[in-house]
């Protein structure tokens, strides 16, 4: 409907005009000297450049507004670097603008699509060509070769089966055992109760088995374990849960149930474990209930209690899985 | 002829004698290229790779790339004699001992964020201008596949010197393996070579990070290059532009030396924030330990979205059958994105489904002639700004001291309710700029004069507006939208009626417009 209304017409590109340099040859020369010295300017930045990485030394530290102490080697070689290039690239670009002819050009678009004759001439081509290989009468070929390129893809992905172990039951084991001691990470020394005071909390790993003396950063990603002190009253757990606890002390695995980051913000005035990957918040005083956040289980704990020499062991290995869920991981 | 004259006709007559370039040559060096500020954001992207490879390039002379376990003696005596990982401290070593190693790390990194920030806003163009209509809907796919990777060799990049904040961010790529149904556990196995972070990943991704990754980038900005070249620039409209023709400046000399000296002005700012602004600091953080972490981890802004997305997502965990479904990580993590970036990939399709227009389209639109288009970009960019806030809600809520349960409440509830209203909001101002439009073209400029005319009455004076002006404003076309007819000839329902309900519904929507004004219209207003 809109085609038979007249429309406005299209008054076509407008006529060039010409810049003070294209008229006058003051300005054009001027404007030469201009280009000139920003390519003058960048050549002197490299020479800053080669200067700073030779005398100045990088122990050199200078104060610059704003910007604080900084490092005198890496700031003038920066800037060095950053001015050689820039002053080149101002000098081109200004070359451009003030210099060479800038008369708009028109060129002609042509449809993309081939003329029929063409497409007819490919399509026979190419029917040709299939006919000659004789794949629409040789069925049988065409079949087994089909099988054959579709079995050859398969290889590669063999061969990127041992790229690691099956995971087994790795996932869902840790290195607490019953009457494992939870020792001080860093430092690895064993822990008594009354090492900790109330509202204290104390990162801790296993004890390391006699005749090891490193733990793969692997283990400590399974066996991480935060100790939190509380008052006995102040926890709101049933009696199987409370009885994991000892004196106050209340231990859960670190590393978050949700994607198994270190959950390592506590806040003492809410008793709140804050993970800062994801902000899944967790109330220590109901076992890690998620109170807060896209974590769906509790952090798990782990039940505690001390040895005959008063030191605070795991009563018990973690009775589920710790770290971000898999499938198997209710199996 | 001069003697450089006599050199130069002799290099060129050699190398055509054998490759026969000088036909090619005379037909290309002339090419017209558009000029316009929005098409130097893809030269940005462009040079930015160019400065990766160079400075990246750099970094691999130094950097090993291993998990085996050393004790720092560098000269950062914070860290000295503490166990880190040959990454770790071949990381400290480039920054502090190689010359002018910290410099390239930050140009490096620098690089990276510039590269992935010209690539979207350079898709923003391409989205809201129209430009990826056909015959450039090809180029729209490399250039979503190009931002997927970018993402992931980004993620790759600040993964490899293994500190403790981007340790952390491995541990939540492991946990995304691992929530994926029936197979996870058995890939995070295979692509950490055992438990994690076990010590086969950063050689891994080292490779995947310096050699994969860069071959394809390679081969897709080819590719997507050569296209342009082929096809030729689209252009703005304007004046004498039209669909059948390209108005700009020839390659040479001048988009020669203003395309060149902006590679230099981009790589020029990008040592200059190298030089000034720090970026990344790992020797801050400390090695990567499991059980540990620093406050405020946050991953660099390309990411942001996504973690934004995973940390507003409900706690649904539900076990079927004895086995566990990690919705809270697949949704956010997985479902989501797929979602996106398939219908950002299939949107050319989309659209030219809806409008059932099959012809090539060289012109660019203006936004608000397009408000359907306008008002969904809109919406998608308020999602995706929503889920970027929320990603940094931690640093928001320490910073502004607000309750950083209130910040997530307002993504969970807003990310669902603010994008509609985008939307509506959006078309409806697309409809007030064609409406201004129109009222600019009838009644010309105002001026701002007044005169009193003789019965006492106060009124502005308004000027007819410039005949390039008045063709800018209504150059677009404005077509009904597409007709489907529900029975046929003999007047028989066709089938798949819903599908052309729905086509019909999208169709009268994306037609929704304000009249164009005609000479018509203009006659009739003189009139008066």
């Amino acid at each position: 409907m809109s085609k038979e209304i007249e429309v406005i017409q299209d008054p076509g590109v407008p006529a060039h005009k010409l810049r003070q340099t294209d008229i006058d040859p003051k300005a054009a020369d001027r404007a030469e000297r201009q280009v000139a010295i920003l390519f003058l300017l960048s050549a002197l930045s490299t020479v800053l450049f080669i200067y700073s990485y030779f005398f100045i030394s990088t122990e050199t530290f200078i104060f610059i507004p704003l910007m604080g102490e900084q490092n005198a080697h890496q700031l003038f070689l920066g800037l060095g670097l950053a001015f050689s290039l820039l002053f080149i690239g101002l000098g081109a670009v200004h070359w451009a603008k003030t210099l060479m002819p800038d008369n708009e050009v028109i060129a002609h678009r042509h449809e993309f699509r081939s003329p029929d004759s063409d497409r007819e001439e490919f399509v026979k081509t190419a029917k040709e060509g299939a006919a000659a290989a004789g794949l629409g009468r040789r069925s049988l070929i065409k079949r087994s070769m089909g099988l054959a390129l579709g079995l050859v893809g398969l290889s590669p992905i063999f061969l990127l089966r041992d790229l690691g172990p099956t995971p087994g039951d790795d996932l869902k084991k840790t290195s607490w055992k019953a009457g494992t001691r939870l020792v001080t990470d860093p430092g690895d020394r064993p822990i008594k109760p009354e090492d900790l005071e109330i509202g204290a909390v104390a990162q801790t790993l296993p004890e390391l088995p006699a005749g090891k003396d490193h733990r793969p950063l692997s283990d400590i990603g399974k066996d991480a374990v935060l100790l939190i002190r509380l008052r006995p009253e102040e926890f709101n757990l049933d009696a199987e849960r409370l009885s994991w606890t000892y004196q106050g002390i209340i231990a859960f695995s670190k590393i978050c149930s949700h994607m198994g980051c270190a959950v390592a913000l506590y806040e003492q005035q809410t008793k709140h474990l804050l993970c800062p990957c994801h902000q899944s918040t967790f109330d220590v005083t109901r076992a890690a209930k998620v109170i807060f956040g896209p974590a769906a289980r509790p952090l798990p704990q782990l039940a505690i209690t001390v040895d005959e020499e008063g030191y605070l062991v795991a009563q018990a290995p973690f009775s589920e899985p710790v770290g971000p869920s898999f499938w198997e991981r209710s199996a | 002829m001069s003697a450089r004259e006599r050199i130069a006709g002799n290099v060129a007559n050699y190398v055509d004698e054998r490759t026969g370039a000088a036909a090619w040559m005379k037909k290309n060096l002339n090419k017209v290229f558009p000029d316009h500020w929005s098409f130097m954001l893809g030269e940005i992207a462009l040079y930015s790779f160019v400065i990766l490879l160079l400075s990246g390039t750099f970094l691999t002379f130094w950097f090993d790339p291993s998990m085996r376990e050393v004790v720092y003696e560098g000269s950062y005596a914070p860290l000295k004699g503490l166990e880190m990982s040959a990454a770790y401290a071949s990381t400290l070593n480039i920054s502090f001992e190689v010359r002018g190693g910290l410099l390239m790390r930050q140009i490096h990194h620098w690089a990276a964020l510039i590269f992935m920030a010209a690539i979207v806003v350079h898709l923003l163009r391409v989205f809201f201008t129209g430009a990826f209509r056909k015959p450039r809907e090809f180029n729209w796919i490399i250039g979503i596949g190009l931002l997927t990777l970018g993402i992931v060799e980004g993620f790759l990049g600040y993964s490899l010197p293994d500190d403790l904040l981007s340790g952390t961010g491995i541990r939540i790529a492991e946990a995304i393996i691992q929530a994926l149904p029936l197979v996870g556990s058995y890939l995070a196995f295979f692509a950490f070579g055992g438990a994690f972070p076990g010590e086969a990943f950063i050689p891994r991704i080292y490779t995947v990070h310096i050699l994969l990754l860069p071959g394809i980038f390679l081969a897709l900005i080819t590719v997507h290059l050569m296209l342009v070249w082929y096809q030729k620039h689209t252009q703005y409209p304007g004046p004498g532009r039209t669909e059948k023709n390209v108005v700009g400046y020839p390659l040479l000399p001048i988009y020669m030396a203003k395309a060149g000296g902006f590679f230099f002005i981009v790589f020029g700012v990008t040592a200059l924030l190298g030089a000034v602004a720090s970026i990344n600091p790992i020797w801050l953080y400390g090695p990567y330990t499991p059980g540990q972490i620093s406050a405020g981890s946050q991953p660099d802004w390309y990411m942001g979205w996504l973690d934004g997305l995973v940390r507003m997502s409900p706690p649904i965990e539900p076990v079927i059958f004895g086995y566990t479904l990690s919705l809270n990580i697949l949704i956010p993590g997985l479902i989501i994105p797929g979602i996106l970036f398939t219908g950002m990939a299939l949107y050319p399709f989309i659209e030219q489904w809806i409008t059932g227009d099959k012809r090539e389209h060289h012109l660019l639109d203006r936004p608000r002639n397009a408000p359907n288009r306008t008002a969904l970009g809109a919406m998608s960019l308020t999602f995706m700004l929503i889920a970027l806030i929320n990603g940094g809600n931690d640093i928001i809520a320490t910073n502004f001291h607000l309750s950083i349960n209130q910040i997530m409440w307002f993504s969970r509830i807003g990310i669902i309710v603010l994008p509609p209203i985008a939307f509506i909001v959006t078309k409806r101002l697309c409809l007030s700029l064609q409406r201004a439009d129109r009222d600019l073209v009838l009644h010309g400029r105002e001026t701002g004069r007044l005169v009193m005319m003789p019965s006492g009455e106060f009124v502005e004076v308004h000027e007819p507006i410039s005949p390039e002006k008045a063709w800018l404003l209504t150059q677009h076309e404005q077509s009904a939208p597409l007709e489907l007819e529900e029975k046929d000839a003999r007047g028989v329902r066709r089938p798949g009626l819903l599908k052309s309900k729905v086509r019909k519904r999208f169709a009268v929507a994306h037609a929704e417009q304000v009249a164009k004004p005609t000479v018509a219209d203009l006659k009739e207003i003189e009139h008066h």
